[in-house]
C-alpha cells in the first residue's frame, strides 16, 4: 500500500490533519533523531505553517494533489531559499541560500511540507555518511552500522519512519546503496530527467536528484512531481513525463518482460548471503512471467577506476568556487593566496581534499591524455556494454551493493575499500541510465539486502512496474527496522 | 607515480594548504588510487570517441539577455565579507 496515497486518504476524508500528521513525524524526528541523526536541520515551524496552509484548503473544499500535506526530507545539498544549506560541510556553514532549488521549488507548489535537511557526505562524496563534518548516521536496522552514503540522512531517515519519502542525490550510488543498506526504495532517474538546478555540484555529468521511499509506488509519485523540462538546467531533457504510476495496481505481473542479468557482477567479492537472495529474486521474477537471461557486460568492472578519474576531476573544477570570496568560510584575510589555501585547508575534510587532489593531477598539463581522456573514452566502451544488453533485454538485474550494511568506521581509513561499495551502481551513472534499488531479502544480522534494477535511457516506467510487481509479490516491506520496533 | 614534490605541486595547484602529515598520507593514498586506475591501460581504446556527456542534449542556448536578480541583498549578505555592495578581499596590489 502506498504511504503517500493513505495520508492523502485520510486528508480528504478529515481522520487526521496536514498538521497532525506533520506533529506526529516531528515527534517521531524528536523521538529517533537522538540516535539515528539523519538531519542537520529541522525546520519544524515552517514544517507547521505550511501544514497550516493545506488545511485551510481543504477546509475551502479546494481539490487536493497526491503530495499535498505530505511531509518530506531533503538532503542538505539541495538549495533551500532562507535555510542553511551545508553540504555536510565546514566549507559551507551559515550558508543560506538566496534562491530555491528547481525540485525542492517543485515539491513546495505542489503542497509538500519539507520538513528539514538530511545529512551527507560532505558534498555527497562517500559511501556510509560518514564524511560529514557534522555528525554520523545510524543505520535503523542495526544502529552500530552506518546507513550507506552518501544520502544516508535521507535513506535513515524514510526507513526510520521519521518521514514517509524523501530527495536524495546519486553521482555514483549515492541513492541506491543507502536505500539497500537501509531497506528502502532509492531511484536515480535517467541523467536530465530531473533539474540539477539548485543542487550544489559534485560531479556534474553524473549527478542527478531522485526519490527515497517505503514502496516502489510511492517513489514513482515522487519522481513523477519533480521529473520534467527545467530551462534552468542545460542538461535537462525536453521529454513529456508519463503517470508513472498509471499500471502500478494489484495483479501486476512480469508477463512479457525480458529480464537480463548482468553475469559480471556474480563471482568474486559478493556476499554470499547478497548472491542468495538476489538469485532468489530473479526465481521470482520468473514465477511472474519474466524472460530471464544471462548477460554480459565485459567493461562493467572498469567502472570503478574510470568514475575516480571521472567524478574527482570534475569536482576538483566544481569546488574551485569555493575561495572564501562569495559565500561560505574565510579563514584567512593576510593576504590573497593565503585565504585561498588556508580557508580551503579549514573548510574541507579529508575525503573531499582526496578528490579535489586525484581531480587536480589527473587533469593537470601532462596527465590529461593519460587519465582523464582516457576515462573517457572506457566510459564510451561502459554504454556501449548497455546499448548491447538492451537490445535484447528490457530491464538488467543485479545486486545493488556486493554486501549489506558495514560497521561504521571499518572502513574510513582505506578509500579504496569504500570506494568498492559503489561498484555494482557507478557504471549506470557514467552511462546516464535510470537505476533504482529495492529490497529483495535480509541477511543473517536481519540487515536489508538491495535488488538493482537497471533500464534504458527514459524507461523509468518500465522500472516501477516490474519493481512493483516483485514488491507486491513478496513480504520484505512489511519488516521493521530494530529502531523502529523497539 | 607521484611522489611528495608532485603532491606538493598539485596542493598548490588546487590552492589547498596541505600539513606535512597530509602531504605523506596524500602521497601514499594517491599512489595507491592512481595504480587502481591503471587497469584502464589493459583496454584498447585508440579508435574510441570519449564520451563527455552521459546524454546526447547539445547546444542549448538561450537569449542574452540581462535579467535582474530580485534578491541581491541576499546574495551580497552570504559573503564572508563585504563592504557597500561588493565582495571584500584582502588587498591584491601593493
Amino acid at each position: 500500500m502506498s504511504l503517500i496515497r493513505e495520508l492523502h486518504r485520510q486528508l480528504i476524508q478529515k481522520e487526521r490533519s496536514a498538521v497532525e500528521i506533520t506533529q506526529d513525524y516531528l515527534h517521531r524526528i524528536d523521538a529517533l533523531e537522538p540516535e539515528l541523526k539523519s538531519f542537520l536541520t529541522i525546520t519544524a515551524d515552517a514544517a507547521i505553517a505550511k501544514a497550516q496552509q493545506v488545511d485551510a484548503q481543504i477546509a475551502a473544499g479546494e481539490d487536493l494533489g497526491l503530495l499535498a500535506g505530505i511531509p518530506i526530507a531533503l538532503k542538505d545539498n539541495l538549495c533551500t531559499k532562507g535555510v542553511r544549506t551545508t553540504c555536510g560541510s565546514k566549507i559551507l556553514e551559515g550558508f543560506v541560500p538566496p534562491y530555491e532549488s528547481t525540485v525542492t521549488q517543485r515539491l513546495q507548489d505542489a503542497g509538500a511540507i519539507a520538513l528539514g535537511k538530511t545529512n551527507l557526505d560532505e558534498f555527497a562524496m562517500g559511501s556510509s555518511t560518514e564524511n560529514s563534518a557534522y555528525q554520523t548516521t545510524a543505520n535503523p536496522w542495526d544502529t552500530s552500522r552506518v546507513p550507506g552514503g552518501s544520502s544516508g540522512g535521507s535513506a535513515a531517515a524514510v526507513a526510520g519512519g521519521e518521514c514517509p519519502i524523501a530527495l536524495g542525490s546519486d553521482t555514483g550510488g549515492s541513492i541506491r546503496q543507502p536505500a539497500s543498506f537501509c531497506g528502502v526504495v532509492g531511484l536515480k532517474p535517467t541523467y536530465g530527467l530531473v533539474s540539477r538546478y539548485g543542487l550544489v555540484a559534485y560531479a556534474s555529468s553524473l549527478d542527478q536528484i531522485g526519490p527515497f521511499a517505503r514502496t516502489v509506488e510511492d517513489a514513482a509519485i515522487l519522481l513523477g512531481a519533480i521529473a520534467g523540462y527545467d530551462p534552468k538546467d542545460s542538461t535537462s531533457i525536453n521529454t513529456e513525463i508519463p503517470d508513472y504510476t498509471a499500471n502500478l495496481k494489484p495483479g501486476l505481473d512480469c508477463k512479457g518482460r525480458k529480464i537480463g542479468i548482468i553475469q559480471e557482477t556474480f563471482g568474486e567479492g559478493l556476499d554470499p548471503v547478497v548472491d542468495k537472495a538476489v538469485k532468489a529474486a530473479i526465481a521470482q521474477f520468473e514465477a511472474l512471467g519474466a524472460e530471464v537471461q544471462t548477460i554480459s557486460c565485459p567493461q562493467f568492472r572498469y567502472g570503478l577506476p574510470t568514475y575516480y578519474i571521472i567524478a574527482p576531476s570534475e569536482a576538483s573544477s566544481n569546488l574551485a568556487r569555493y575561495d572564501g570570496v562569495k559565500y561560505g568560510l574565510r579563514t584567512d584575510n593576510s593576504s590573497l593566496m593565503d585565504m585561498y589555501t588556508k580557508t580551503r585547508a579549514a573548510g574541507f575534510g579529508a575525503e573531499v581534499k582526496r578528490r579535489i587532489m586525484i581531480g587536480t593531477y589527473a587533469l593537470s598539463a601532462g596527465y590529461y591524455d593519460a587519465y582523464y581522456l582516457k576515462a573517457q573514452k572506457v566510459r564510451t566502451l561502459i554504454k556501449q556494454d548497455f546499448e548491447k544488453a538492451f537490445a535484447s533485454v528490457d530491464v538488467l538485474v543485479c545486486p545493488t551493493a556486493p554486501t549489506t550494511a558495514f560497521k561504521a568506521g571499518d572502513k574510513v581509513d582505506d578509500p579504496l575499500s569504500m570506494y568498492l561499495s559503489d561498484l555494482m551502481t557507478i557504471p549506470v551513472n557514467l552511462a546516464g541510465l535510470p537505476g533504482m534499488s529495492i529490497p529483495c531479502g535480509f541477511d543473517g544480522d536481519g540487515l536489508p539486502i538491495g535488488l538493482q534494477l537497471i533500464g534504458n535511457v527514459l524507461q523509468e516506467q518500465t522500472l516501477f512496474e516490474v519493481a512493483y510487481a516483485y514488491e507486491q509479490a513478496t513480504e520484505w516491506r512489511t519488516k521493521t527496522p530494530f529502531l523502529v520496533a523497539s | 607515480m607521484i611522489d611528495l614534490e608532485q603532491v606538493r605541486k598539485v596542493a598548490t595547484l588546487a590552492r589547498l594548504e596541505l600539513s606535512p602529515e597530509e602531504e605523506e598520507q596524500f602521497t601514499t593514498q594517491l599512489n595507491s588510487i592512481l595504480e587502481y586506475v591503471e587497469q584502464l591501460n589493459q583496454l584498447d581504446t585508440a579508435d574510441v570517441p570519449p564520451t563527455t556527456r552521459a546524454i546526447e542534449v547539445s547546444n542549448v542556448t538561450r537569449a542574452d539577455q540581462k535579467v535582474t536578480f530580485s534578491d541581491r541583498e541576499l546574495v551580497l549578505n552570504c559573503a564572508p565579507d563585504r563592504e557597500d555592495d561588493y565582495f571584500k578581499v584582502p588587498k591584491i596590489l601593493d
